[in-house]
């Protein structure tokens, strides 16, 4: 068995990064995910990398735009009021099909909202977090290995269909420490032709561009990456189950609430109640099938959110109609306890679905 | 139980488990001293502070120095104004929780000539070699110099509190002791204490010197 050490969410990401061949890292400090940047700061001059701390996450972003378009790995990361302000920069990236990493610890909004962990920026995240028809994949990692393990995948994923991805943590994913193990697959190097690396007299101009004025063109790329956006769907849609085969309440959760929910469940199955978690790991592409594959067989789904509900509209979507799906929430910085969790339970088999 | 002297500042790379060690011994310093307070002189985390423990350490009748705005959820810099009693009141014994790497010891330059001229402390430095930027002896050093050269004051002592959390093994504490004992030997300081979970305590405490059992605080 391969060596494990004891690290921060926030570190997990930073370090899987350089493993995932990343050695440029752009970013502007905000808490609960500083220690992204503090981490990078001190490794990437030791391998040849680049930290740059920007002026603002404004910059930073379009530093990561400038290093996407030479094709190189590159990524960000921030918290909440900080991936607002990079909103523009992604939407252009979406625009142009480069890829990066953009990580966002999330804390409790809107506004500058306090510094506790919050999952209120998932519209902002799977709806597409800026102006203009595009799509992130939304990466969602439940522990600190996943932290790890998803940073990688998310390079891969995105160089693969040139889109940006998203790991859409929250502060207490990036401040627990858990061991993790760092030897995992690393991710596979993609071929970029498209890159502005030089033409050297030998081929025609790359141009990475996201100004279309003709909008015959312009809706054509769209209609393009959005047939892109479908393979995605089909690809890619990674979630797990815990405990579903005999279930007749399904609670839905992601990331820290999924942990709370499990806690909730198993003192459910203690007390005779035949409950199951669905907890995705990509929000966007979203899990449809599996939840209407559940609402073939339960009689309610619960999403227990870190918001005032926000996943729950996909579920509504995905199950459309065919149960009832309430919400067991908390926000602003608070996290549900599985005393909530199991009480939305115990209503929810006593048939109760407010 | 160590030999203190007036003033014993713990420093270490964030995430070493230092606040949790200035916890157990202000406890430890309580049972031999009345007036006994701990410092909590970390500028840069705002989350995991000594005033997590604040109930606990009043009812041992341990005061409490630290920010006004330590979880507070503001965000800002800040010592407290109490932090010169650490070093005009010499009636007072105190342990000091000083912040993670260079950044965070800064704060302690403040005092640190005072500290130097009573020259009444110990100065441990924290080490859990399953961090990962202090996994070796090189990486160990490098944060150890860079808390003398921010903190201007030079530790007298290793503390090795290497875990995995919940998953540290007998055979992880028995490793991690080796390791700190070499990098204790290259940087010619004695090796204080080797901390582990007081659940693992009775399994070790034949096979290792200086063992110390640590009463965890709870985090949330």
């Amino acid at each position: 068995m391969s060596e494990k050490v004891l690290m921060k969410g926030n570190e997990a990401i930073a370090e899987a990064a350089i493993k995932a061949g990343c050695r440029h890292y752009f970013g502007y400090p905000i808490t609960p995910q500083t220690e992204i940047a503090a981490y990078m700061a001190k490794r990437m001059p030791k391998i040849g990398g680049t930290f740059l701390q920007a002026e603002s996450e404004i910059a930073a972003i379009n530093m990561v735009y400038g290093v996407s378009a030479a094709g190189k790995r590159v990524m960000t990361s921030s918290s909440s009021p900080g991936i607002s302000l990079k909103g523009e920069g992604i939407s252009y990236m979406a625009g142009a099909d480069l890829p990066a990493l953009i990580v966002n610890v999330q804390r409790g909004g809107p506004g500058l909202g306090g510094i506790q962990p919050s999952q209120s920026d998932y519209f902002q995240a799977t709806k597409g977090g800026a102006h203009g028809d595009f799509h992130m994949i939304v990466l969602a990692p439940a522990s600190v290995q996943e932290m790890a393990e998803l940073t990688v995948k998310g390079f891969e994923l995105a160089d693969k269909y040139r889109v940006t991805s998203m790991i859409l943590a929250d502060g207490t994913m990036g401040q627990m420490m858990e061991p993790v193990s760092l030897d995992f697959e690393l991710a596979e190097e993609v071929e970029k032709p498209w890159a502005v690396t030089g033409t050297k007299m030998g081929r025609k101009h790359n141009i990475v561009n996201s100004l279309f004025l003709k909008p015959d063109q312009l809706e054509k790329t769209n209609i393009e990456r959005f047939e892109r956006y479908e393979i995605i769907k089909q690809n890619e849609v990674r979630y797990e189950e815990y405990l579903m085969e005999d279930a007749e309440i399904c609670i839905a959760a992601f990331g820290i609430a999924a942990r709370v929910a499990r806690n909730a469940i198993d003192e459910a199955r203690k007390q005779g109640i035949k409950v199951g978690l669905i907890r995705p790991i990509t929000l966007w592409p979203f899990p449809e099938k599996a939840f209407a594959d559940a609402s073939n067989k339960v009689k309610q789904i619960i999403s227990v959110e870190l918001s005032m509900g926000q996943m729950i509209e996909d579920i509504r979507l995905s199950v459309n109609g065919k149960v009832p799906v309430t919400l067991c929430n908390r926000t602003g910085g608070m996290i549900p306890s599985p005393e909530q969790v199991l009480k939305a339970i115990i209503n929810a088999n006593e048939g109760g679905n407010e | 139980m160590i030999d203190f002297k007036r003033l014993t500042i713990v420093s270490g790379h964030y995430g070493s488990g230092k606040t949790n060690i200035a916890i157990n011994l202000a406890f430890d310093l309580k049972k031999l001293y009345n007036n006994v307070a701990i410092a909590d002189i970390d500028i840069v985390n705002p989350y995991f502070r000594t005033k997590d423990s604040e109930e606990l350490l009043k009812s041992a009748g341990i005061k409490l120095i630290c920010s006004p705005y330590a979880n507070s959820n503001v965000d800002i810099p800040a010592l407290p104004q109490e932090i010169y009693s650490i070093t005009d009141d010499l009636s007072m014994r105190a342990i000091l929780d000083v912040g993670g790497d260079e950044r965070g010891a800064l704060a302690l330059g403040r005092v640190a000539p005072k500290i130097k001229q009573e020259n009444n402390y110990d100065m441990f430095y924290v080490i859990n070699k399953f961090r990962p930027l202090t996994s070796d002896i090189d990486g160990a050093i490098e944060v150890f110099s860079e808390i003398e050269n921010a903190c201007k004051i030079k530790f007298t002592g290793i503390i090795n509190n290497s875990n995995l959390g919940k998953e540290t093994t007998i055979e992880d504490v028995l490793n991690s002791v080796d390791f700190a004992s070499k990098l204790a030997e290259k940087l010619g300081l004695p090796l204080v204490l080797n901390t582990v979970d007081e659940k693992l305590f009775e399994q070790l405490k034949d096979k290792v010197s200086n063992l110390y059992p640590l009463v965890m605080q709870k985090k949330i």
